[in-house]
């Protein structure tokens, strides 16, 4: 399974004053099992973007291709590409609506038209894959707390056994614990389900922890496609654009500066101890 | 005269079953006791539910007291003769500032605050002017809302705040949705209202690395003040923050993680610059 964005460009209001190329000759592969970090500043195209991953715009110029097949091509079933290609908005609790928790999970495969105990065998499955107790699925999704209502409308997500999943700021509003329980249990399915990540966030420490590889977006071009490491290194470049580098980026380069000879591609609090310790000779403590 | 003073603070939310009758009772503020002086530049953290929000809102008069009492300026929250009084002298900004705009051009926005209050029309302009370029968004007062990046919003939204000349501004989370340009452009206005304008802040975040600038810091956890103190007191907890679901900054976590290594450096070090320090790297 993969998805081939061939040269797209995207124009909101064609034709009119307020015609604006929200992307700019995009060409680009996901292919299967990478955990992929999307960033750029408010605007920079990363919301058009997605949409055009799983069909819900189409492009203006230049095709997407899924496995293979153009999706905008007559006869292409686009139902199943929405399938394929999950999307989880910003704030999807705000979509839960169903009585129970379970029904709302079950409410994306139904529409697949599965047999009832498909969809509740699938409804099951994706909410033991989000971590959320059993003492929950008969509750009304309003009565769970925010970070349980968000693992929930993921979990409707991933009952539709999307290959690739793109969640746009899942941990936007939440605590530094809720934050890292959505990020390992995104990075848990990436291992455990093999599925692609697609990961749209404004904080550049979640996706130098989690990604292997970066699209920074700008001006609705893509303007680096790297590691982690080679993306971080142009923190300046970054900047310039409305985005930083992680903070142990900050402290290293500081570090350095200062005399210390370490190194500066470093994303973790981890490798970052490592390496001043591995300096310890060279310091006055 | 305390900026803001609560006593023995208790909200419980009352929960009702379909017919309307009350079913239950949830304490999110139990007991707690606070004070703000005029100037302070204050930041109050705490897990999803731990009672912030619910907080926040009675520092400007938006929830009362179920228990114990809210002075603002002086003014006691539950006053209904003082509420006008107190909502002109407390801002507040929230999350989403598409929630928070509603002029069809920056100005309007701006100039809505003050209108209301029945400012003169000529001292409306001379605040919007004042009030944009504090925030440096004056080269923006023509423009479409509509049009700025989250960023510049939230600051329009700042801007339309304190051209209702407030003593204290309460800013609840003002960074969340907001990339990391638009993060340093609208806590580089809060630090500039407060250093500057002498404006009284109360920033909600769930951003360590903003809280370092504060003169003190409240942590909240089940509705109760469960640590408070100067930025250098409160980091220096780490493995009590981290058991109420909460980071430090990135400097102090890297320096907590050398001191377990067994090097001498000192807890409580909140910037790359100190960590230096701490080092012994020449400046």
């Amino acid at each position: 399974m993969s998805l081939k964005i061939d040269d797209i460009t995207y124009v909101y209001e064609k034709g009119t004053a307020m015609s604006v190329n929200a992307l700019d000759h995009i060409s680009l592969e996901i292919p299967d099992g990478q955990f992929i970090g999307l960033v750029g500043h408010t605007g920079s195209g990363k919301s058009t973007f997605v949409q055009m991953l799983n069909g819900l715009l189409a492009p203006t110029t230049g095709h997407v291709y899924w496995n293979g097949q153009d999706v905008h091509e007559k006869g292409f079933d686009r139902r199943k590409l929405r399938a394929s290609v999950g999307l989880v908005f910003q704030y999807p609790e705000h979509q839960l609506f169903e009585a129970d928790v379970l029904s709302d999970v079950e409410f994306g495969p139904k529409n697949l038209g599965l047999s009832e105990a498909e969809c509740k065998e699938r409804a099951v499955e994706a909410l033991r894959h989000v971590n959320l107790p059993e003492e929950f699925w008969d509750k009304s999704p309003f009565d769970l707390s925010g970070g349980q209502q968000r693992r929930a409308a993921i979990a409707g997500v991933l009952a539709m056994h999307p290959s690739i999943l793109i969640l746009d700021e899942p941990t936007a509003g939440l605590d530094p614990l809720g934050r890292d329980e959505i990020l390992n249990m995104v990075r848990g399915m990436k291992e455990k389900l093999r599925i692609t990540i697609v990961l749209v966030s404004h904080s550049m420490d979640d996706v130098a922890q989690y990604a292997d590889r970066i699209l920074v977006m700008n001006a609705g071009k893509i303007m680096m496609d790297d590691t982690p490491e080679k993306v971080f290194s142009r923190y300046k470049e970054l900047e310039a654009i409305g985005l930083s580098a992680p903070q142990v980026v900050y402290i290293m380069q500081y570090l350095k500066e200062r005399g210390l000879p370490v190194k500066t591609n470093i994303l973790t609090v981890d490798e970052a101890v490592d390496e001043i310790l591995a300096h310890r000779g060279e310091l006055n403590v | 005269m305390a900026m803001v003073k609560t006593e023995n603070l208790i909200h419980d939310y009352v929960i009702r079953d379909e017919e309307g009758n009350v079913s239950g009772k949830v304490r999110a503020v139990d007991g707690v006791n606070l004070e703000v002086k005029p100037g302070q530049f204050i930041a109050v953290l705490g897990h999803n539910g731990s009672g912030k929000s619910t907080l926040a809102k009675h520092l400007n008069a938006l929830l009362f007291p179920t228990g114990g009492a809210v002075w603002i300026d002086g003014m006691k929250t539950d006053d209904p003769d003082q509420l006008w009084n107190i909502r002109q002298e407390a801002g507040m900004i929230f999350q989403n500032p598409d929630n928070q705009i509603i002029g069809q051009v920056v100005e309007e926005d701006v100039g809505f605050g003050p209108e209301n209050m029945g400012v003169p029309t000529k001292e409306i302009w001379e605040r919007v002017e004042e009030a944009l370029k504090t925030v440096g968004m004056w080269e923006y007062r023509k423009k479409s809302p509509n049009r700025l990046s989250g960023g510049q919003k939230q600051r329009v939204s700042i801007a339309g705040v304190i051209a209702m000349h407030p003593k204290y501004i309460i800013m609840d989370e003002p960074t969340a949705m907001l990339d990391p340009g638009g993060r340093r452009e609208v806590i580089r206005a809060a630090r500039a209202l407060n250093d500057v304008e002498k404006i009284t802040i109360i920033l909600i975040t769930h951003n360590m690395e903003e809280a370092i600038y504060a003169d003190h810091i409240f942590v909240m956890a089940k509705g109760k003040i469960a640590l408070q103190g100067t930025p250098h007191q409160v980091f220096s907890r780490v493995d009590e923050m981290k058991a109420l679901h909460l980071d430090v900054p990135v400097a102090t976590m890297v320096a907590h993680k050398l001191r377990e290594h067994g090097l001498n450096i000192p807890e409580g070090i909140l910037t790359r610059e100190e960590l230096g320090e701490a080092l012994g790297l020449e400046s």
